[in-house]
């Protein structure tokens, strides 16, 4: 591996880190898969703090491990961004605005669910996410395409069609996509 | 102390919450529902509806939610930071493992197998978050041509501004007024 943990980081860069961090979450409606395009978007695309290749990895270790992928994701992309407490910012940043917002829901759970305007909002930012999610995709997509490796290329068809079509757990095709990769993808032309 | 058993009994559910999203949800149910009846069946399913329109993972407002009204502020703090103790912990572990050991065969081949894996995940999030944009549903929609015109008309003019090389959070923002003022608009 090139270089270790980006640790020495000037406390620019950590407000920075914290502050977008913080935002994506707050305004990221739905959870789970969908903040982890948006991080990627800020930190590969926006920032360049960290490479495209390296957030999947690490994204892909996030999917792996036991936890919620969304936090699992800043804390590893954190690390890697600026050591512990890269990671520490990141996940904090990550958890503060749904806690935040779910203490304040909690004593108005009803108020909030049936007012209008914030379901416009909310509908508004859903679509903003979208368009996001879809850059990033085709991005990718286009990425893996340019390289024109079947292999990967069959991976990203099958695992789509598996998931997105028939619903099939998500730890099943990461064990199925992992023992592919074990047995037949260890060449560096796959890097 | 509540705060030691919520902070404990969640970072259980955190640890083994394996598979992400709604594969925690039965893991969190035993401990707040069936063991320790924090909440009732149907508060818990509330959060599923609260989450679906609020920011933050699912086991995040759960433990969030459940925390607040078993011991308040103090309680929601404890749970979650409970639930997401195992994964820092864990997580920077294999972090460093990940540094000192993905250069090697059979690691760099469970990880080129994986990367495209996570692209495709990304596409089905893309294509889920289209239809809801459009359909107002994450399933096929019945009716292909009963477009939600506000959606198509917001998703248009992100995807403009996206291209325009504009950043995350500018877009997030005028994405949400936008979606106010159609809204507001189609009222009248």
């Amino acid at each position: 591996m090139d270089s270790q943990t980006n640790s020495a980081r000037g406390n620019h860069f950590y407000r920075a880190l914290f502050i977008s961090t913080f935002v994506i979450s707050a305004f990221t409606v739905g959870g789970g898969f969908v903040i982890i395009p948006l991080l990627k978007a800020k930190y590969v695309d926006e920032y360049g703090w960290i490479k495209d290749k390296e957030a999947l990895d690490l994204v892909a270790i996030a999917q792996s491990m036991p936890g919620v992928v969304a936090a699992n994701a800043s804390i590893l992309l954190g690390y890697r961004m600026a050591g512990v407490l890269g990671a520490a910012i990141a996940l904090l940043a990550t958890i503060l605005p749904p806690l935040i917002t779910l203490t304040a829901i909690s004593f108005a759970y009803e108020a909030f669910a049936s007012n209008p305007y914030i379901q416009m909002i909310l509908k508004g930012m859903q679509c903003g996410a979208t368009a996001l999610i879809v850059n990033v995709a085709i991005d990718l997509l286009s990425k893996q395409i340019k390289k024109g490796l079947l292999l990967p290329l069959m991976i990203i068809a099958g695992t789509f069609t598996a998931n997105f079509f028939f619903d099939v757990n998500i730890m099943l095709l990461v064990l199925i996509d992992g023992l592919i990769g074990l047995f037949f993808m260890r060449s560096h032309k796959f890097d | 102390m509540i705060y030691i058993i919520l902070f404990l009994e969640f970072a259980k559910a955190g640890l083994f919450c394996v598979g992400g999203g709604y594969a925690s949800m039965p893991l969190i149910q035993a401990v707040v529902v069936d063991q320790y009846h924090w909440l009732s069946l149907r508060e818990f399913i509330d959060i599923f509806t609260i989450s679906q329109m609020t920011p933050g993972p699912i086991g995040v407002n759960a433990a969030t939610f459940a925390g607040n009204k078993i011991a308040g502020i103090l309680g929601a703090v404890s749970a979650t930071a409970g639930f997401v103790f195992p994964s820092f912990i864990l997580g920077i572990l294999l972090a460093m493992l990940f540094y000192k050991y993905g250069d090697i065969g059979p690691i760099r081949g469970i990880l080129n197998g994986l990367r495209p894996a996570v692209v495709a995940l990304i596409i089905g999030a893309g294509f889920s978050f289209i239809l809801l944009a459009l359909w107002n549903s994450e399933a096929m929609p019945s009716d292909w041509a009963a477009v939600d015109l506000r959606g198509g008309i917001i998703l248009l003019l992100a995807i403009i501004a996206i291209r325009k090389k504009q950043g995350v959070i500018p877009v997030l923002l005028g994405s949400g007024i936008l979606g106010l003022v159609i809204g507001i608009l189609q009222q009248y």
